[in-house]
């Protein structure tokens, strides 16, 4: 009999092969399309929106968004094996936000685990209880990003206030197995020692939660935006310094957290 | 036993000096070998040539300056300069005499010619004229071979100029017994032969030369014991006691046992210097040091004669004087081997004869060293097999990360099988090295002659479209009107038809030059230490050893696969355009212009053909010539129509992207060169093999190739080893490690080599070191052969930014990630090349 879940079908666009920053070994980054939140220095800004659109990239002009079977992605995804199982790899499904696409994610997450296969979410964690629920058992390691403990200062500069996030990240604490949370570091929203360490404090009153990534700042997105037809929002602002970086993870430190800089 | 020391060992403040010494003069051609080698030749007329060539290696010798450079521990050296040459006029002189005025200043790997040297060299190659191997195998060759190669079908250029080079002696019996006992293992066995034997004479003149040979290399090193001495005399203390201790050594070694690790050590370098004196091959490699000096640096060890850094510093002593040593070539094969390079290559790891891993202290001494010196010598390795320690992989990774291209990493799993498979018994199979570049065999019982020619796989095909046709010869069979061919089917039979034609010509033409090394330079001393020359009575080169291959190498590979499949495709499948097209279009390049390297060396040629027809040409002819050669000239709808067909070829998927059809395509088109060659023999009775790597040769052959059906333009390189073509893997390393996996590595038993590009940044952190082992893993699981890496400088990245299309594979890590370079904004790659600094990881 076929196996139903490898017809569902879902939005992705793109599929990186030997990724070794998101999550345990070599890893296969499935992009999926669509997300809730808009932050400001989001460097994948061809995430955001749900809809195919276009994107001008090197003079090109490339489509961004595919529709595709779980077992299109399966295919994929299997030909690295040999990797994972070398060096404890697998799956990560990033975004956009994985959460807004629950039956294809999730057939997808299932599919990996039947072959043995290690999964990992990279996710704003924004979405209903019951959706969250329905994912944890289908995941080995949650990589959740917590902005900022201001809920005002959150909707400001990601369009969306942050109760549910937190919430969410104490559920997710309590039931999953793994969870890591990843603070993106960005000048003049969140690089202030007090702010990280409000979200390290944040971090360790989470159940089992022992591990914090501070990923600095970078520009990588910005001529995407152009390529968009979209304005960058956060201008010329430089990249957090190593130095300042380095004061940072001495802070996340001090809430007898492991940090590390970058994933 | 004792737990194994896999810790970092600091280096000594002598290694910077001896490679500072080493760098500080540009290397010179030195001509006292040539003369007292013409000098012995000259008194031994009409003697047997086993016999004369014994007698000039002790002339040689006796009368080849000797000198020990400044700090050194280890000495012996051949030539008065560092990283200078000796010539030797009997394999060859003709090129050199021709190349005397820009040999200094071509643009791969320049020399210093003194007026006086040049002199004494002319006078000397009047006595070589008609005496060489080159010449005597040139007129051993079939008439066609000798077109073929004219026509560049394939080159046996490597043994056809020089020496041959390419074997690992039994350095552990040296080590031993000394040249004393190898001598008397020689007495004993012309003691054993009868004079009614029915090739007594053969035998005994080959077992005489090798009591010459021991006995001159034994008095050799006591020369540099005497210099010692006298050095010793004159200097001041630490280096008074130092040379006094170098005095002692050479007064016993190699003559003797080694009694201590340091006198291995000088022992171990006597053997690896004259092997290189006696003939020019090169790819003279120390195999597995690892395990022959084990015990004498264990037992020095244990009994507290020595300490782990001292011993570190004499390996490091070792890794400099590799590169000591230095080889001149004509200017072409100096362009197909670039970079000085002798591929002294020397493994460490694996699995000992019994299928047991072999790791010790000196493997990871061995990694030190190679970072500690960090110099292109040796070619170093190391053995991966399912048992093979973690925490040696993770170091290993780290030597990769250093940039300097070495290790190179070889696969247990795959090379054993492979080696029995071609006759060796699983004990010796397990026992393997590397020879030279990436070629496998046992240490001490192989004449593999690896290196016998390059056999490029585009021209085949290009023989296919002319019907066999050459510039207007008829150089291959006639095949056929190719605009005619109804299928795929007959189409790539006529290429089959023509490789195997080819084939046997460059079978031919080895086996011209096999025969003409062993009449007229066999090499005792380096046949005294491979099993069985004693026994047999005869030399390496007339088959005196236990196992014999000649491994001629094939590539081209990812561009005949990509071709062949275009043309299955586009033209008998979905029928996009026809064959006949398809011609045109080749020969026109795909309407592009050509590239202005080329184009100049035409625009030379043909200018000298106008000179020699009498012709005077001003300089604006000239131009016009260069302008005609370089623009393609042809009307602006071919040049579209000729665009079209590229743009199709450039839709198709490409070998090195994990397209599973794609890759087993590749497989088979692999077997039209490594399956016919297993049909033929060598004079020595022995085996040929495929090799499919072209070391640097794919850049200067391919320009010598006319376009071809993969979309790749004239007189561009060809793809590298089994390596993916430059530029068309775009799925990163995993996906063109599963394509490359895909071939037959089994078959290909001279080995497979390839490479791949990363930049440092890319290994960046444990993490980094780990994920980069789970890929030499993954790739050898699937019964990948060989992996090098190219880990990438800042002059790299401004080149592949400069030229995107070369570098489309090109890893780096991105703030906190790895991209592929070309992917990145212009600004982003500007920002990149900006905060990577060497060493900055």
């Amino acid at each position: 009999m076929a196996d139903s879940k490898l017809l569902t079908r879902g939005r992705i666009f793109d599929i990186q092969r030997f990724s070794t920053h998101d999550g345990p070994g070599i890893r296969t980054i499935v992009f999926l399309k669509g997300c809730a939140l808009r932050c400001r220095w989001c460097c994948n800004p061809e995430s955001q929106s749900y809809n195919i659109e276009q994107m001008k990239q090197n003079e090109k002009i490339k489509t961004i968004g595919k529709d595709v079977t779980v077992a299109e992605v399966l295919e994929e995804v299997l030909r690295d094996a040999p990797y994972y199982r070398r060096s404890g790899g697998g799956i990560t499904l990033s975004g956009g936000e994985s959460l807004l696409q629950p039956d294809f994610a999730i057939s997808l997450l299932k599919a990996c685990h039947d072959h043995g296969i290690n999964t990992a979410i990279e996710t704003t964690g924004f979405a209903e209880q019951s959706v969250i629920e329905r994912f944890i058992p289908h995941i080995d390691l949650f990589l959740m990003d917590i902005k900022h403990i201001n809920s005002a200062k959150h909707a400001e500069f990601t369009g969306q206030p942050n109760e549910r996030i937190l919430e969410n990240a104490a559920l997710i604490a309590r039931q999953a197995k793994r969870l890591i949370v990843r603070v993106p570091v960005i000048p003049g929203f969140n690089d202030t020692e007090t702010e990280i360490s409000d979200i390290a404090a944040f971090a360790k009153s989470l159940n089992g939660v022992n591990e914090i990534h501070l990923l600095p700042y970078h520009r990588m997105g910005r001529d995407k935006y152009e390529g968009l037809n979209r304005p960058y929002l956060m201008g010329d602002v430089p990249p957090p310094t190593s130095e300042h970086m380095e004061k940072l993870i001495n802070v996340a430190r001090s809430h007898g957290l492991t940090a590390k800089i970058g994933g | 036993m004792s737990a194994i020391y896999s810790q970092k060992i600091e280096k000594s403040e002598r290694i910077p000096k001896l490679i500072e010494h080493l760098f500080e003069k540009m290397p010179q051609i030195e001509s006292e070998r040539a003369v007292l080698l013409t000098q012995s030749y000259k008194e031994t007329e009409g003697q047997p040539i086993t016999l004369r060539r014994a007698k000039a290696f002790a002339h040689i010798l006796e009368g080849l300056p000797i000198t020990i450079r400044p700090l050194e521990l280890v000495v012996g050296s051949n030539t008065k300069m560092p990283r200078s040459c000796q010539v030797f006029p009997e394999y060859s002189y003709s090129w050199l005499e021709d190349e005397f005025d820009t040999i200094e200043t071509r643009s791969a790997d320049p020399f210093y010619i003194s007026d006086e040297t040049k002199k004494t060299l002319k006078d000397v190659y009047t006595y070589w004229k008609g005496k060489t191997t080159s010449e005597l195998a040139t007129s051993y060759m079939a008439p066609e071979a000798l077109t073929a190669i004219e026509h560049n079908m394939f080159t046996p250029g490597n043994y056809f100029y020089n020496g041959i080079g390419h074997v690992t002696v039994d350095y552990a019996k040296v080590l031993k017994i000394g040249f004393k006992g190898i001598e008397a293992e020689a007495k004993a066995a012309l003691e054993k032969l009868s004079v009614a034997d029915a090739d007594y004479a053969r035998r005994h003149h080959f077992l005489e030369a090798v009591i010459i040979s021991c006995q001159a290399v034994c008095n050799y090193a006591k020369r540099y014991a005497a210099l010692a001495k006298k050095m010793a005399s004159d200097a001041t203390e630490p280096r008074k006691s130092e040379l006094l201790k170098i005095a002692e050594n050479c007064q016993r070694v190699p003559q003797n046992g080694a009694t201590s690790f340091y006198e291995a050590c000088q022992s171990f370098w006597f053997v690896q210097m004259l092997l290189q004196t006696e003939s020019s091959g090169h790819s003279i490699s120390p195999g597995r040091f690892d395990q022959y000096m084990y015990p004498y640096y264990i037992a020095d060890l244990e009994s507290g004669k020595i300490t782990r850094e001292f011993a570190q510093e004499l390996i490091d002593c070792i890794w400099v004087k590799l590169n000591d040593l230095n080889k001149v070539r004509d200017a072409a094969s100096a362009e197909g081997f670039a970079g000085y390079s002798l591929f002294q290559n020397l493994i460490v790891g694996g699995q000992d004869s019994n299928g047991r891993d072999a790791t010790n202290d000196i493997s990871y001494m061995c990694m030190n060293a190679t970072m500690h010196v960090s110099l292109p010598q040796p070619s170093f390795s190391v053995r991966v097999w399912n048992g093979t320690p973690h925490e040696f992989m993770i170091r290993a990774a780290e030597v990769t990360r250093t940039g300097v291209g070495l290790p190179a990493y070889y696969n247990d799993e795959v090379i054993i099988p492979s080696l029995q498979s071609r006759g060796l018994t699983l004990e010796d199979a397990r026992d393997y090295n590397i020879i030279g570049c990436v070629e496998p065999q046992k240490a001490a019982k192989t004449d593999g002659w690896h290196d016998a020619a390059f056999f490029n796989m585009c021209r085949p095909l290009e023989m296919v479209f002319s019907g066999g046709v050459d510039n207007g010869v008829q150089i291959g069979p006639q095949t056929g009107d190719v605009t005619k061919m109804q299928s795929f089917e007959e189409f790539y039979d006529a290429y089959k038809t023509q490789m195997n034609y080819f084939i046997e010509l460059m079978v031919n033409a080895d086996n011209a030059i096999d025969v003409a090394h062993a009449e007229l330079c066999p090499l005792p001393f380096q046949s005294c230490m491979v099993e069985d020359c004693i026994g047999r009575g005869k030399s390496l080169q007339e088959g005196g050893a236990i196992y014999n291959f000649t491994g001629p190498q094939g590539f081209g590979i990812a561009n005949m696969t990509d071709s062949l499949y275009a043309i299955k495709t586009l033209v008998y499948e979905q029928k996009v355009f026809t064959i006949a097209e398809l011609k045109e279009a080749l020969q026109n390049n795909f309407g592009k212009d050509m590239d202005a390297k080329k184009a100049e060396q035409i625009t030379t040629q043909v200018a000298k053909e106008f000179v020699k027809s009498g012709k005077v040409l001003s300089s604006d002819d000239v131009k016009v010539i260069y302008e005609t050669v370089v623009k393609n000239n042809c009307s602006g709808d071919k040049k579209d129509a000729y665009g079209k067909i590229l743009d199709k070829i450039g839709e198709l998927p490409k070998f090195g992207n994990d397209v599973a059809e794609v890759d087993s395509f590749a497989r088979d088109v692999a077997y039209t060169y490594t399956r016919p060659l297993l049909n033929y023999k060598n004079p020595r009775g022995g085996q040929y093999q495929a090799g499919l790597y072209p070391v640097s040769a794919n850049v200067p052959l391919g320009a010598q190739t006319g376009a071809t059906p993969d979309g790749r333009l004239a007189f561009t390189p060809v793809a590298d080893g089994v390596s993916p073509a430059a530029g068309r893997d775009v799925k990163g390393p995993t996906a063109a490690a599963n394509s490359v996996s895909r071939l037959d590595h089994y078959i290909a038993s001279n080995g497979t080599l390839f490479n791949m590009k990363f930049h440092p940044s890319a290994l960046a952190g444990a993490g980094g070191l780990e994920s980069f082992v789970a890929l030499v893993r993954g790739y050898f699981d699937q019964k990948g052969s060989h992996m090098q890496f190219n880990v990438v400088s800042r002059e790299t990245l401004r080149d592949a930014q400069a030229n995107p299309e070369k570098y489309k594979s090109l890893v780096v890590r991105v703030a906190g990630y790895s991209a592929l370079f070309t992917t990145l904004s212009r600004s982003l790659q500007d920002d990149i090349i900006n905060r990577t600094q060497q060493g900055e990881f």
